[in-house]
């Protein structure tokens, strides 16, 4: 891959970030901030393509094929606790999900 | 002009991304550019199919590299597309139909609130069927295969609010998965054997590399077949297609029916040099696709529900389908394929008006009697079923069914045996397909119309009419040693190493046993549902003929077996392991022992020893050694924790959001320090 093209790429992988960062932010249901850090992950993983292609190198794949792994781990924990969540609270708003006092 | 045929699968697609990405369009928009686009692809292939037939069929076929996808060290895969006549036709077939239904559709759908997102997977769905059948290397194929798979899931589950669709709709993915895993092995297996996943550099290297029955090909095959039979709904793997009609009906008959479980047919069709070289292969296809055929048809016979009925026709047809291509006549095939589309897409529609016009209503019984106030349906539901039963001569179904039989009798991987199969089929199929007709419009009436289609409505139905009777002659040839113009169309793509001289008198018995297996189950049909001789009334309130009736009705209770064998097996490990054997034998083991030692060992010598000796005098020390420097040093200490565990209390909100904030700014803190440092 040639310069200019990994630049893109990278910013591209930016972009991706920023957006789910602002969704994981801004969003107040759970299944939508997961979805978003979903988001930031595909990002990373993006980043780790470019910088591979950009040095030649494999371990930008390997990388990403270890985040695309990580993700699929993620997933299932994390919606088993949305459906928990769900149980326990009626509702699916992180911001009403808490019993802390601070 | 040709250079120009990449444009065909990208305007569905960009109608997809415009309804999708878009803002929310009043329907006259939305079925408007869903309409223009279809329109324009439907023309643009029609013409591009003018100009390769003006060029001739060149053998090799043309393609068109768009871009590079994937470049790595010795595995390049590109965006291609590749056109030949059977891609041409598979285009001809996804667009025409394609647009009928989506036309249909308009008024079909009319009142559904989500009107924009049922066209924007109808376009997706459109879009990745043609980059399917389009494709120029195994890899591309495999996206368009698993873009329709998703499509078909979407749509099926379209109605999500009901819970059984939703259910039907995760068993129509999850049993496509099963076979689409079968498919991406044999790929890998293909890549790993020959280097590349273009699919005319596959063909050409594998008849260099294997010969005859070479187990890798064998292998190779099998495991490309078992994705074919996935996505085609034969046996073992077609309970999906039936509780797939859970959809809108205008579904059924685009996804469900014409296009995307030909995808099977197609694959084969495609990978054909693959199969002729594993001869073990080709049998199994024989053997699933004549099981299949008359499975289905068996069990179309006593289906209630109308769209089941047809949905186990269009099982037990492309079992037809792949019986032609386990004999090697890959002709024959696509143009039952062809034919299929057409008229079975005609039989859904007509599905779909008659619920349409009698309030969602389903079931069969509870019509009849709709010919006089539904008479262009009526002729509709004559047309579809005669060409579906394939009626002699004036029919398209006839022409192509009678190719099949032909061959599955000529061929070496068929014979005597095949062929009767195949009739009995006919009669089966010709026997169910009038049982429609004979319920549904003659007899009581017991529902009354409430409202009659439009003209968005019965105008694709009557050029599909006229085309499930038209077609048929290009599968036609004055002289039976000659093969037609269609199928020598499918030779320049497809071509036969070794086609099997037919003679006259072949081709003439073949032709009058299918005629007169169809004209008997009409006959049949007549008599059974019209006539209801008393005598035949008693034969079947017989509990045996209601127990095989129940059989059928259940499909052969295949769901019943998977249940059986896979689903409860499932369930019981499951169960085992949520209190496993583990757990329990810590259990008993350690945690039990343990506890009861020590119950009974309390108040023992040794403890009363250690109280007196150790714990007393400490008290006791301790006691007058109260409030010294050291105590009120730690006492402070103490207060100086809590005070600050009150003051990080405050950190600790238990919001989530305020944490992943501060996360992130802590992280862009740290990046402009690595910045500015």
């Amino acid at each position: 891959m040639s310069g200019p093209l990994v630049v893109h790429a990278v910013m591209v992988a930016g972009i991706l970030f920023a957006l789910g960062l602002t969704g994981l932010l801004a969003r107040r249901n759970l299944l939508f901030m997961l979805m978003s850090v979903e988001v930031m992950l595909n990002a990373a993983g993006l980043g780790f393509i470019a910088a591979g292609a950009r040095w030649g190198a494999p371990d930008g794949q390997v990388m990403f094929l270890f985040i695309l792994t990580l993700a699929a781990a993620e997933v299932p924990v994390a919606l088993a606790l949305v459906l928990q969540v769900h149980r326990r609270f009626h509702t699916l708003d992180a911001d009403a999900v808490t019993l802390m006092e601070g | 002009m040709l250079d120009w045929f990449w444009i065909i699968p990208a305007l569905p697609l960009a109608g997809f991304l415009v309804l999708t990405l878009g803002p929310s369009l009043s329907r006259a928009t939305v079925s408007g550019m869903t309409l223009a686009t279809s329109t324009l692809a439907a023309m643009l292939s029609a013409s591009i199919a003018v100009a390769l037939l003006q060029q001739g069929f060149h053998p090799v076929g043309y393609s068109r590299s768009l871009w590079t996808w994937i470049d790595l060290d010795g595995f390049t895969t590109r965006i291609a597309l590749y056109i030949d006549a059977l891609s041409m036709t598979m285009v001809l077939i996804i667009t025409g139909v394609g647009l009928l239904v989506q036309l249909y559709a308009t008024e079909y759908m009319s009142e559904d609130d989500e009107y924009q997102r049922f066209f924007a997977y109808m376009n997706l769905f459109v879009g990745s069927m043609l980059v399917l059948v389009l494709a120029d290397n195994l890899l591309l194929l495999f996206l368009g295969w698993e873009g329709v798979g998703l499509c078909s899931y979407l749509l099926i589950g379209f109605w999500y609010r009901d819970l059984l669709n939703g259910r039907a709709a995760r068993k129509a993915f999850i049993v496509n998965r099963i076979g689409d895993a079968a498919m991406l092995v044999g790929l890998c297996l293909l890549f790993t054997e020959l280097g590349t996943l273009e699919i005319q550099a596959i063909l050409r290297n594998a008849t260099l590399q294997w010969t005859i029955g070479d187990p890798l090909v064998v292998t190779a095959t099998v495991l490309l077949l078992g994705g074919a039979i996935g996505k085609s709904a034969q046996v073992p793997l077609h309970v999906w297609l039936p509780d797939a009609m859970a959809g809108p009906t205008p579904v059924s008959a685009l996804i469900h029916s014409a296009t995307m479980v030909t995808a099977g047919v197609y694959l084969i069709a495609r990978t054909h040099t693959l199969f002729a070289l594993a001869p073990v292969t080709q049998t199994a296809i024989v053997v699933i696709g004549t099981t299949t055929m008359l499975f289905a048809a068996s069990s179309a016979l006593v289906q209630r529900d109308i769209k089941r009925v047809f949905a186990y026709s269009t099982i037990s047809q492309l079992g037809y389908m792949f019986i032609a291509l386990g004999v090697g006549a890959t002709g024959a095939a696509i143009f039952h394929l062809f034919t299929h589309a057409c008229f079975k897409a005609l039989l859904f529609l007509l599905a779909g008006a008659l619920m349409f016009s009698l309030h969602h209503e389903k079931d069969l019984m509870n019509m009849g009697g709709l010919r006089r106030d539904l008479p262009l349906l009526f002729w509709a539901a004559v047309i579809g079923a005669a060409s579906l039963s394939g009626l002699p001569f004036i029919t398209a179904g006839f022409f192509s069914k009678d190719q099949i039989l032909l061959q599955a009798w000529i061929s070496p991987n068929g014979g005597r045996w095949l062929l009767t199969a195949g009739l009995i089929g006919s009669v089966l199929t010709a026997l169910y397909s009038f049982r429609v007709v004979f319920l549904a419009f003659f007899g009581e009436k017991h529902r009354e119309v409430s409202k009659s289609p439009g003209w968005r409505m019965t105008l694709p139905m009557g050029i599909l009419a006229v085309l499930s009777l038209g077609i048929g002659w290009l599968g036609w040839s004055p002289r039976a040693e000659e093969p037609s113009w269609f199928i020598r169309l499918m030779d320049t793509a497809m071509p036969v190493h070794q086609p099997d001289p037919i003679t006259e008198a072949q081709a003439g018995m073949v032709a009058v046993l299918a005629s007169s297996a169809a004209l008997l189950g009409v006959a049949g049909a007549y008599l059974m549902y019209m006539q209801r001789p008393a005598s035949l009334e008693a034969v079947v309130k017989t509990e045996a003929v209601q127990a095989i009736r129940q059989f059928l009705f259940r499909g052969w209770a295949f769901n019943w077996l998977y249940r059986l064998t896979i689903q409860k097996p499932f369930r019981l490990f499951a169960q085992a392991a949520k209190h496993d054997l583990v757990e329990r034998a810590y259990d008993r083991l350690l945690v039990r022992p343990f506890l009861s030692t020590a119950g009974s060992a309390k108040g023992d010598i040794v403890d009363q020893a250690y109280e007196r000796l150790l714990m007393r005098p400490f008290q006791w020390v301790a006691d007058i050694n109260q409030d010294d420097v050291l105590d009120r040093l730690y006492r402070g200490l103490t207060r100086l924790v809590e005070q600050a565990a009150v003051t990080a209390r405050r950190l600790q909100t238990g919001q989530v959001r305020w944490y992943a904030t501060v996360l992130a700014a802590g992280a862009v803190g740290l990046a402009g320090l690595a910045v500015l440092a």
